[in-house]
């Protein structure tokens, strides 16, 4: 009985240890559990597919370092899919970190595609302040909203941007978002004011919140949500990397948390039997 | 051969043309401070990219947009008086460039003194409001009002002797959004009667802050209650200090002080991020009495979990008016309930309505 | 009169703002942005308290010789090095008093501040953020204790979507046939998230709507003063 007295009682230490190894053991040797592809990754994944070579689309990086490990593999993922298909990708931020973030993707995926070019398939316009009313604005005037990219040169010279005005010519629009301003900005605007589709990618913690907006009305057409959102979009375009290793950390991490609530509740059942015996 | 491909073309075109109503009208853009004409279209979606032009005299027209059929809108916002006359054309162009077809319309933009998208809300502003008001009277004409208990609050006092008889500090965090969040006010609503009761025992109380708006008002407050208690000898100005405003310092500050300083209790009311659990687990370790409160619905969860109480949503907000006792805060809390009450009533008839196909309350209830 | 006029005050453009909601008219329209950034540019002012306050309270535990007093200097150091470094040399975006010379920008990559804030400020908030993950561990084994029926019912939605969220249920459940995909335990993962939480979650927020609204009420009437520092 005192082992079960011992179960109610675990030095939190060996949590964090078990934790840690759990954590780490799998980002270096893949498990490659299996994963299941959800409706809703899908669903952005068939809106990406079925554009045409050439069509530009907008994304918009509203994260920062916090929520990169998270976001971070949905942008990579979503690029992969873009430059593999011929899309273009005009990217912008409403986050001033979001600009490091969509640099720092492009610089990871540009590299195994050596025929993307900069201002013919991508583009960086960089951070502009405003969050709704900055996104109001490039669906009236997209030019004076930004002149320049994100290097200070005039968006004139740049292919990518030729005879875009406002959201007329994009494809869709994908918002990466970690908080306020973003998804829901996105979707009041984009969607609901200029009927252009809107996909999203967003933290585990916010997707409950951001699924009620993938309704009949798509005001949503679709939406990743944390890190297993990015490992399933990973899965479809058939490109696994840091997210689908971090998945299968977090089954693990996940798997040791439930053995150890099991643990307690064994602990638990078996103390009150034994106090009811004795009472 | 080339004259009967034109004509046929040209008949397909009149069909095209003939087989649906095509409108083109311009009005003042509604629910507005003015500045702004709202211009709509319905064209046969087969027609080209159309040009909007504009001018004030009907004579000199310039472009303003290059719009397809699709958009069915446009909200022509740049540079418009209000009170002037102006009038555009919608150009369907042809191939080579000559206009096909346009279409005219004008009119003068204006501002407007009642938005009226937001009915829904100045009814329901009209209600609650009232509502409160009602109790507040009833309250001040000596009716008594029944608040369920909130052990949370109850337990105040027993921390604050606990820490009196162990000899420890209490720790107060009022959560790491400025003055401008309704639940930082709400935390520090609870602290100046918290603070009360720490000057009446003669205990310590430390304040750390994320924000140095809140540091001023957190300080006011503390410093108000030791007087109102009688001990203004016994406020040490220190107690409330500034941490720093980014969100894992603060919280790894924060965790410095709980390992430290081994408060006896932790109270944790305002708006929380990620932070929460990294603050009641290491508050949890220090083995201190742990009471939370916050309005966001992602943290809750942590606290509950982590804590010993937990003031869940509109409990927070509440907490002040419990905590007073004084009839004209509890009516306002009676109040609510009955806009609680509304709301529910609406959801019911509106499922029921949505059950039988009668979409009226939902269109009405989504655009205004 | 100490109390009276912020009372007042408070009042006043309380009122104001909830009537300037429902009328787009000038000056009402842009009043709540307006006053928003009133408050941002006080509120940019009133940093220099802040560390005025952070200043004072570590140099009196250091001149006292409190407890752990060295880690008080080296907070007061590290403040004082980012700020020069800010000032001197200035950020990516914004440039500094002394312009960055180019042996400095290629042994460092970055300027001196953005080097500190990309390798060691970066760092040190993923580590802090990752306690989540153990915290996160020892409080659920601490927590998920089936005491009655309602703790039961949460600690089997929380193993279920635990279980649901990641590649371990999928591998569990990927036996089911298709006609019984409901029993996935992703999708009952995702039932769960997307229904009895999300109502849960919406009740919460609705109800935490109507608290700010009573509690704005009170403080706009006057009725709570706790604030101000009365009772």
């Amino acid at each position: 009985m005192k082992i079960f007295e011992r179960f109610l009682h675990i030095d939190r230490r060996i949590i964090f240890v078990l934790i840690f190894i759990g954590v780490a053991l799998p980002l270096i040797w893949t498990l490659g559990f299996n994963l299941e592809v959800t409706e809703n990754v899908e669903s952005v994944y068939n809106l990406m597919e079925e554009l045409e070579p050439g069509t530009r689309i907008l994304i918009s990086f509203d994260y920062g370092p916090s929520t990169k490990p998270e976001i971070q593999p949905m942008a990579i993922a979503l690029m992969e899919q873009a430059f593999t298909n011929r899309i273009r990708i005009i990217a912008i931020a409403l986050w001033p970190m979001g600009v490091q973030m969509c640099n720092e993707a492009f610089e990871k995926v540009s590299a195994e595609y050596p025929n993307i070019e900069y201002g013919i398939d991508f583009i960086n316009l960089g951070y502009k302040v405003g969050g709704m009313v900055t996104i109001n604005h490039m669906a009236k005037d997209f030019r004076s909203t930004f002149p320049t990219d994100g290097g200070g040169n005039p968006i004139d010279e740049f292919p990518i941007m030729k005879g875009i005005k406002n959201f007329d010519k994009l494809g869709c629009v994908i918002s990466l978002s970690a908080g306020d301003p973003g998804l829901k900005q996105w979707v009041m605007i984009a969607h609901d004011t200029f009927g252009k589709p809107v996909g999203g990618g967003t933290t585990a913690v916010q997707a409950p919140i951001m699924l009620a907006y993938v309704n009949e009305q798509q005001q949503l057409v679709g939406l990743l949500g944390g890190l297993k959102g990015a490992a399933e979009y990973e899965l479809l375009v058939n490109k696994p990397g840091f997210a689908t290793k971090g998945m299968d950390a977090q089954s693990v991490a996940h798997l040791i948390i439930i053995i150890f609530i099991l643990i307690g509740n064994i602990g638990y059942f078996a103390t009150r039997k034994k106090d009811t015996m004795k009472s | 051969m080339r004259v009967y491909i034109l004509l046929v073309i040209l008949i397909f075109f009149s069909f095209a043309l003939c087989a649906q109503d095509i409108s083109f009208t311009a009005s003042d853009n509604p629910n507005d401070d003015g500045g702004a004409i709202l211009l709509e279209w319905n064209v046969p979606p087969s027609f080209p990219e159309m040009i909007i032009t504009r001018s004030i005299d009907k004579e000199n027209y310039i472009e303003i947009a290059r719009v397809t059929p699709l958009l069915k809108t446009y909200i022509d916002d740049e540079n418009i008086e209000d009170g002037q006359e102006y009038f555009y054309m919608l150009s369907v162009p042809k191939m080579n460039g000559e206009t096909l077809q346009s279409f005219s319309a004008s009119a003068i933009a204006r501002a407007q003194w009642f938005n009226t998208d937001k009915i829904s809300l100045l009814i329901m502003t009209i209600l609650l409001g009232s509502a409160i008001l009602y109790f507040i009277l009833s309250a001040r004409r000596g009716k008594r009002l029944y608040i369920r208990k909130i052990s949370g609050l109850d337990t105040i006092e027993e921390a604050v002797g606990r820490a009196t008889e162990m000899g420890k500090p209490l720790l107060f965090v009022p959560g790491i959004s400025d003055l401008d969040d309704m639940q930082t006010i709400a935390g520090l609503n609870i602290l100046g009667h918290l603070a009360e009761k720490v000057a009446q025992y003669d205990s310590t109380i430390y304040v750390p802050v994320c924000r140095s708006m809140v540091l001023s008002t957190a300080k006011e407050i503390v410093k108000e209650s030791y007087l109102r208690a009688g001990r203004p000898d016994a406020f040490n100005p220190d107690s409330v200090f500034y941490l720093t405003d980014d969100q894992f310092g603060y919280v790894a500050g924060v965790d410095g002080i709980i390992l430290r300083e081994k408060p006896a209790a932790n109270f944790y009311l305002g708006a929380f991020y990620a932070e929460s659990l990294i603050l009641a687990e290491t508050g949890f370790e220090s083995g201190a009495i742990q009471i939370a409160g916050t309005a966001m619905p992602t943290q809750i969860p942590f606290f509950v979990a982590a804590c010993d109480y937990t003031l869940i949503g509109e409990e927070l907000f509440a907490a002040s008016a419990y905590l007073s006792n004084e009839p004209n805060q509890l009516g306002s809390l009676k109040g609510q309930d009955v806009g609680k009450a509304i709301i529910i009533l609406t959801l019911l008839v509106g499922v029921v309505l949505e059950m039988f196909g009668i979409h009226f309350l939902k269109d009405f209830l989504a655009t205004h | 009169m100490k109390r009276q006029i912020p009372m007042l005050i408070t009042f006043f453009v309380g009122a104001l703002i909830i009537v300037s909601e429902f009328i787009p008219h000038k000056p009402f329209g842009n009043l709540s942005t307006s006053l928003g950034g009133w408050f941002l540019i006080i509120s940019g002012f009133a940093i220099i308290l802040g560390q005025l306050s952070l200043f004072k309270v570590n140099i009196i535990k250091i001149s006292r010789k409190a407890p752990n007093w060295p880690y008080f200097i080296i907070a007061l150091v590290s403040f004082s090095i980012m700020v020069t470094c800010g000032i001197l040399w200035g950020t990516q975006k914004q440039p500094g008093l002394i312009p960055i010379s180019d042996k400095m920008l290629n042994f460092f990559g970055y300027k001196p501040f953005d080097y500190i804030f990309k390798y060691m400020f970066e760092n040190l908030s993923a580590t802090m953020f990752s306690l989540l993950a153990f915290f996160m561990a020892s409080a659920s084994y601490r927590a998920f204790r089936a005491r009655n029926a309602e703790s039961t019912l949460l600690l089997v939605a929380a193993v279920l979507v635990m279980l649901g969220r990641t590649t371990i249920g999928s591998t569990l459940t990927c036996w089911i046939p298709e006609s019984l995909g409901f029993l996935h335990l992703p999708n009952i993962a995702s039932f769960i998230m997307k229904y009895p939480n999300t109502a849960g979650q919406r009740a919460i927020m609705i109800c935490a709507g109507f608290g700010v609204i009573g509690s704005s009420l009170r403080i706009i009437l006057g009725i709570e003063r706790s604030y101000l520092g009365g009772k």
